[in-house]
């Protein structure tokens, strides 16, 4: 799929989820989440520690345990869907703990997520974004320090052709000044069309990226702001978060 | 000459012995570490599939007339197809549960195997002819090598330095390593993980049936040859550290030689020897040689 705008739905939904819930064995986590994300849209799911919002991409992916409602991306509907076919309705994953693989080098870590679409970025774009990734290609991918660990975990996701981006807590435990890059790249990015769906702790670096919040609270959303609501709403959304 | 009271020609002979062992070792405990590696399970079936490995060599040639060559090939298929079977329908549902059940189920399967081999073939064995090519033996000028023990020790070693290459040098290799490490955010990332962890069992089921093939002309064709070998074969993996794939080469080889040498110069312990090495190094350093310590 390319971003190509169509007169009939100029901002045709990418991902729909209505009545999610989802399970860790016995634990039930998610208790009817419904959001909905439009194509080329920058939105954030915010909250304490353990409100679900973790949970609310790895039930997208399929990677929790038993899952129930409804998960539409792109117009299929992905709820039975093993975790691998739906990778390949165009999605990429950039997990919590970052995951990079120590048994590959950087590059390899790099490489190793296949297309799930056609229009990636080339391998030399990247590098161009992330010029330390190029200088540290041979380096074993857990030798990375923290901030290259993340640019690597986000830029081998966008050699991939995926335009819907999850991307969970990728400021966490960074220096601000890398912090401050990233929003750079999330900000290049929603330029070059793509759609995140962002996990944050850190408002502050949320904020100004997001066209909407999502605040979820024991598993479920208890709020939604939208970018013009935001001076507005801002002492709701600090009581709510604890911030 | 003689080196420490032993004729060199009788060394060198002891040593292409253990060199031949090492061989079958090292491609055994490769396979094992490849199906633990992706898989999570100590495949105790592995003795039973070496022997059908030899097996199934000796029906296709003394049923269907399938030479040799053939049979190298052919053989581990065939083993490997029933193990994909085994995995799909019963290993499948232990993957998250402890290392034991799997253990338990695999153990289990062997006997069985074994039965089944015992009640069809009983236990006298049968013997494989060493294919014509390879019969006789090259005069090296300081001792001289049966062709086919030539033969096993170079098969064996192309194919696990080819194992080896696969694994750590290629793209297919990095789904391997990345599905041994995190197989689920692999599967995020769109790998069809299920489907590769069945297919890693295969592979590793097909070393085993290879390893099997090339026993058959010399050792015999016997029901029980597998429990004996397996294992020995697991004081290696124990040694070498569980998963590590140079680690099991390199140590499968390296034992074989050990085995040789103490063979040579105190028989009495060569028996032990492994089992010996085995409790030094759990002593030492529990995770193995190559074991990464966790």
């Amino acid at each position: 799929m390319t971003e190509g705008v169509s007169a009939f739905a100029p901002n045709p939904e990418y991902l729909r989820v209505a009545d999610l819930h989802a399970f860790y064995g016995e634990s039930h986590i998610l208790h009817g989440i419904d959001l909905t994300v439009r194509r080329g849209e920058v939105v954030t799911l915010l909250g304490r520690n353990g409100s679900g919002r973790t949970t609310t991409l790895r039930a997208i992916l399929g990677l929790t345990g038993r899952r129930g409602g409804s998960i539409m991306i792109n117009g299929v509907e992905t709820i039975r869907l093993p975790t691998h076919r739906i990778a390949h309705l165009g999605i990429g994953y950039c997990p919590e703990e970052r995951g990079i693989y120590a048994s590959l080098t950087c590059e390899e870590n790099l490489l190793l997520p296949p297309a799930v679409s056609s229009g990636g970025m080339s391998v030399g774009e990247i590098y161009e974004m992330f010029p330390n990734l190029k200088e540290r290609r041979n380096s074993q991918g857990t030798r990375l320090s923290g901030g290259e660990q993340q640019m690597l975990s986000i830029a081998r996701i966008l050699r991939t052709g995926a335009r819907l981006l999850l991307l969970d807590e990728i400021s966490e435990g960074l220096a601000p000044v890398i912090v401050q890059a990233l929003g750079k790249v999330i900000r290049s990015l929603k330029e070059k069309g793509f759609t995140i769906v962002l996990v944050e702790q850190n408002f502050r670096f949320a904020a100004p990226l997001a066209d909407r919040h999502y605040v979820l609270e024991h598993g479920q959303i208890v709020m939604t702001v939208d970018r013009s609501e935001l001076a507005s709403r801002m002492d709701k959304l600090h009581q709510m978060l604890g911030v | 000459m003689e080196i420490f009271g032993v004729p060199l020609n009788a060394l060198y002979a002891q040593l292409l012995l253990g060199l031949m062992n090492g061989s079958f070792y090292a491609i055994l405990s490769l396979g094992l570490a490849v199906i633990f590696g992706m898989l999570n399970i100590i495949n105790f079936t592995h003795g039973a599939q070496y022997m059908m490995g030899a097996f199934v060599a000796w029906v296709l040639l003394s049923r269907f007339g399938v030479n040799y060559w053939l049979a190298l090939v052919l053989s581990p298929l065939i083993v490997a197809a029933v193990g994909i079977v085994i995995e799909r329908t019963m290993l499948k549902r232990l993957y998250h549960l402890d290392h034991l059940y799997g253990l338990l189920l695999t153990f289990g399967l062997a006997l069985v195997i074994e039965g089944l081999f015992r009640v069809q073939y009983g236990i006298s064995g049968e013997a494989y002819p060493v294919p014509e090519a390879l019969t006789g033996g090259t005069d090296l000028g300081f001792m001289f090598l049966p062709n086919y023990r030539g033969w096993v020790v170079v098969a064996s070693l192309v194919v696990c330095f080819a194992t080896w290459y696969i694994i750590e040098r290629t793209k297919l290799g990095s789904y391997l390593r990345a599905g041994t490490e995190n197989p689920k955010l692999l599967q995020a990332f769109g790998i069809n993980v299920p489907l590769m962890i069945t297919l890693t069992y295969g592979f590793g089921v097909a070393l085993a049936a290879f390893a099997g093939v090339l026993a058959a002309p010399i050792f015999q064709v016997n029901p029980l040859m597998g429990s004996n070998l397996i294992i020995v074969v697991f004081a290696v993996v124990v040694i070498g550290g569980m998963g590590s794939i140079l680690g099991s080469i390199v140590t499968g080889l390296g034992l074989g030689l050990v085995e040789a040498l103490t063979r040579v110069y105190y028989p009495e312990a060569s028996a032990v020897v492994i089992f010996v090495i085995m409790a030094v190094v759990l002593l030492l350093r529990p995770a193995g040689l190559f074991g990464r310590e966790s």
